[in-house]
């Protein structure tokens, strides 16, 4: 699997014989590969105008590019800032909560992001091709696939160690603006340009997984907790800036501490796991179906609901198991 | 698949294949069977229609079933469940509560049992008169007691009272219930009904309980929807799960539009409200709706059920139904169409208080004995008539017919394969699982989920692959085997030592009765399908050869009966562990528990049944 950002083919449909010949390398002869382009057919079109656009058939004929539009910018800002009002909203009655719900279309953007990475995994699993995933900048909602495709691939990537190390590779090293995207949240009147909830809509979708497939990861939904309250605010740096350029320049590895040093300690370590975890080898398809895809209450209704019961029940099966 | 379970069959358009019949169960599988010939076809329609409406009741399966126990065994399975220990264990006969034998030819009121209850002060003249002023004369009677405070829920149904009638008895009744509680001076009379519906019903000569006339009552509707609108509800709400691939709009919107989880939010929040006057305020609460059997049965028992922990274990769950159902004379038959009758009279009535237990156990997982499965099967047997408890329409049908010397009861049957049905969180010393149960009111609409195990139960690829309940369970067993285990040889260990001075010679190896269950949660049986997420990959061939056929799924039906939603893995423990080999017995042995649901094995397609 492979990552990039748009080519910049722009509208006179410009070509790169090294980009070519770069793809060219990752097929055999006579091989098909797959790119995934994180924007509509449409917009990846008119990308063209601002100098970006798609890989032309004709210069990539070993690559057949499927569009599956990923919402982030603005749009994806405004579907959280939505949701969390609706969360807090005492007033709505029942007979108007799953249309406002719908209307914040959250759990639509998570639908879309698992079909998308899971379309990814299969095209690696099942039709054994290589995939490259990019959308405009890189940055964002390709991540969002190629990280999430690898949860759910590889076994590797669902251990707290291995979880770790996927985020530090699929988020940290490989660019995501963390400082422009998760400055303010929710409830912020400020609604920067640049802000988006890409991350934690990262995080939904393992949360998800981790409904469907209760046994397959090591951690529990208390880590996904703490990487989204550490993504916007945190004592450590490891989310700091918003690329390694950066992170470079502002010398944070002298200066700050890492997240994943305090995560990692055997005191701390405990209460980030999941007490029904065991090794699944294989892969982990999860359901898209509606029915099967849940408001993440664990984070929306953290303020406003006590987790008692949950925490007992959680409580009592880490019992069971040790007790065993 | 039982005919009885047979809701609906639709003769769909002919195709290349043959002729579709889609058959629709009560219990939410949809079967499509496609037969080659039309006329063939037309015959199995007429058919599957004829023996899924029954006439008579000997008809039905409960008469012919034949799980192979012995006279003196069905009748101890009948015994099971017995509401005269209930009411003892209550506390009741008491001071201020008391049984009655007034209805005991059912003469009073035909619908209601043999045995009621009521309060001391009230005479079998005050039953008689109050009786007379009720809509099928079903007066108010005990539901439940709180011997901590003395207050109690009565139910009834609504007073003939149209626009200004009144009975002296009836108000004298009100006044016993009251007087029953000494701890309060005012009862609550809660009307389930929507206030429109309620005065409505006023000029046809009913209606509701007027202030002014019974002295110290506090009067307050509820607003549950009547069984149309249930009806309804639950007809659109299946529409949804239907849909093929559907968006998350086009889902939460179709969920919203069917009202259904409105509904069970309002009937769960009338069973707060009185769960509230009864445990907090110490007041008494007087239920009641039209008729006093369906609204009214559903918040009498949500209410019980928050107050008293002994109706959240497997056994006292078993006697709610029997109390607050069965003897209350609410009508099976109609409403779940054991025969052949008025489509206006069928509604999913029990299927909601059901689901009401579910969304509490959603929200309290240490609280209950028993687990979803539990409720699934119930459900499943309220309309499969396998058993005898939930026929007829009564009681006193019920003693007609002779329902306990020629069928069996459910309640035995689960009892016997309890094992399968208990939730491994639940801990009677556990603080969730003590006292009264309190949901939050408000704001709570997002607890209520859709209930996919119910209404998507045959869906393989929708639920989660791995079963936690059944796992759960399974390391428990193990390790309160290992404990038994330990004991024993700790036992043996000081036997040893006491005779090693004595004697060096070792004690023949003892048998390793108890079994390693090597639990392993991975591997082999938990490889499952991708669903279909992209409609561009069908064009590349698929080299997956576990990529099935979406109409196989649909033919599946899952004959094993084996508990758990991941066989494999409890296969291997029961086995080991040497509970009872749950697969279904010989079709005539019947003793099979309901086909089972999710998550069956690794190469299946994941897609959605039809």
């Amino acid at each position: 699997m492979l990552r990039s950002s748009q080519p910049l083919t722009g509208p006179n449909r410009k070509r790169c014989r090294e980009d070519e010949k770069l793809l060219g390398t990752v097929l055999d002869e006579g091989e098909r590969g797959f790119i995934i382009d994180t924007r509509s057919a449409q917009a990846a079109k008119q990308a063209r105008m601002t100098g970006g656009g798609t890989e032309p058939k004709s210069s990539y004929p070993q690559w057949r590019r499927l569009h599956r539009p990923l919402e982030r910018g603005r749009p994806l800002q405004e579907s959280f800032i939505k949701l969390v009002e609706a969360c807090n909203d005492t007033s709505i009655n029942m007979d108007r909560w799953l249309s406002r719900l719908e209307s914040c279309r959250w759990l639509s953007h998570v639908k879309a992001a698992l079909s998308t990475a899971c379309l990814a995994a299969q095209c690696m699993d099942r039709e054994e091709a290589s995939v490259l995933v990019h959308g405009t900048e890189g940055t964002d909602t390709t991540l969002l696939v190629t990280a999430l495709a690898q949860v759910i691939l590889d076994p590797s990537c669902r251990t707290l160690v291995g979880f770790q190390g996927l985020l530090e590779r699929e988020w940290i090293e490989a660019g995501h603006p963390f400082h422009l995207r998760c400055a303010r949240s929710a409830y912020s009147h400020a609604r920067l340009k640049q802000e988006a909830p890409l991350f934690l809509l990262f995080l939904d979708c393992v949360w998800q997984l981790s409904r469907q497939f209760p046994f397959s990861l090591e951690f529990s939904e208390r880590l996904l907790l703490t990487l989204f309250d550490n993504a916007y605010a945190s004592a450590y740096g490891t989310f700091l800036c918003n690329n390694e350029k950066e992170r470079c320049l502002c010398k944070v590895k002298e200066k700050t501490h890492s997240l994943w040093a305090w995560l990692n300690q055997p005191g701390e370590k405990k209460k980030y796991l999941n007490p029904l975890y065991s090794h699944n080898a294989l892969v982990i398809w999860p359901s898209v179906e509606p029915q099967s895809i849940q408001l993440w209450q664990g984070l929306f209704f953290r303020w406003i609901r006590s987790s008692q019961y949950l925490d007992e029940a959680w409580a009592e099966i880490q019992r069971l198991v040790e007790g065993n | 698949v039982l005919h009885s379970q047979i809701s609906s069959i639709e003769k769909q358009a002919t195709t290349a294949t043959g002729c579709p019949l889609l058959i629709r169960c009560k219990n939410f599988q949809i079967i499509q069977l496609v037969i080659p010939q039309e006329r063939d076809c037309h015959d199995v329609y007429i058919s599957l229609i004829r023996l899924a409406r029954p006439v008579k009741y000997e008809e039905l399966y409960c008469f012919s079933f034949n799980p192979k126990l012995d006279k003196e065994e069905r009748e101890q399975g009948w015994k099971l469940v017995n509401l005269h220990e209930e009411y003892n264990r209550m506390g009741i006969p008491n001071n201020y509560w008391q049984i009655s034998d007034v209805n005991r030819d059912y003469g009073v009121c035909d619908s209601y049992p043999t045995e009621v209850y009521v309060p001391k002060s009230a005479t079998a003249h005050i039953i008689v008169g109050s009786s007379k002023f009720r809509s099928r004369r079903r007066f108010p009677a005990l539901s439940y007691y709180c011997k901590d405070n003395n207050a109690s829920i009565c139910r009834s149904s609504q007073p003939l009272s149209g626009f200004s009638a009144r009975c002296l008895e009836d108000e004298q009744m009100l006044q016993a219930i009251r007087k029953a509680n000494p701890g309060s001076d005012f009862i609550y009379v809660v009307d389930t009904r929507p206030k429109l519906n309620a005065m409505a019903n006023r000029a046809a000569g009913k209606g509701y309980e007027n202030e002014d006339n019974y002295s110290n009552i506090k009067f307050q509707f509820i607003g549950i929807e009547n069984i149309h609108v249930m009806r309804n509800s639950l007809q659109k709400m299946l529409e949804v799960c239907e849909l093929k691939s559907p968006s998350m709009s086009d889902f939460l919107w179709g969920l919203e539009n069917s009202g259904w989880l409105k509904h069970i939010k309002a009937i769960m929040d009338a069973g707060i409200f009185i769960a509230k006057a009864v445990a907090e305020e110490g007041v008494s609460v007087l239920v009641h709706c039209s008729d006093g059997w369906d609204r009214t049965a559903q918040v009498c028992s949500v209410a019980s059920l928050l107050l008293d922990p002994y109706y959240r274990t497997m056994k006292g769950f078993m006697v709610l139904i029997e109390k607050d159902w069965v003897s209350f004379g609410h009508k099976f038959n109609h409403r779940y169409g054991n025969l052949d009758g008025d489509p206006k009279e069928i509604s999913p009535v029990i299927d909601q208080f059901i689901e009401c237990v579910w969304q509490l156990m959603e929200q309290f997982p240490c609280a209950f004995e028993f687990n979803e499965r539990f409720l699934i099967h119930i459900q499943h047997h309220i309309y499969s008539c396998q058993f005898g408890n939930f026929l007829c329409n009564s009681q006193k049908e019920r003693r007609e017919l002779k329902i306990q010397e020629r069928t069996y009861s459910l309640w035995a049957h689960m009892w016997k394969n309890r094992a399968d049905y208990l939730n491994p969180l639940y801990r009677s010393d556990h603080s969730q699982t003590q006292g009264t149960l309190r949901p939050q009111m408000a704001p709570c609409n997002f607890l209520y989920k859709f209930w996919s195990g119910m209404y998507n139960r045959f869906e393989k690829g929708l639920h989660p692959r791995q079963s936690v309940t059944d796992y759960l369970m399974a390391v428990k067993e193990e390790t309160q085997q290992l404990e038994e285990e330990l004991e024993v040889l700790g036992e043996k260990l000081a036997n040893l030592q006491k005779s090693q001075l004595t004697d060096n010679k070792v004690k023949s190896k003892q048998q390793d009765g108890s079994k390693r269950l090597g639990l392993s949660t991975s591997n082999n049986n938990l490889a499952n399908t991708p669903q279909e997420y992209s409609n561009d990959l069908k064009s590349f061939p698929s080299r997956s050869p576990s990529q099935g056929d979406e109409e196989d799924s649909a033919l599946i039906l899952t004959q094993d009966n084996l508990k758990s939603s991941d066989p494999d893995l409890s296969a291997n423990s029961d086995q080991e562990s040497g509970v009872e080999d749950l697969s279904c017995r010989s079709p005539s042995g019947g003793g099979c528990l309901p086909s089972e649901d999710s998550g069956k094995d690794s190469d299946e397609a994941v897609f959605l049944a039809v």
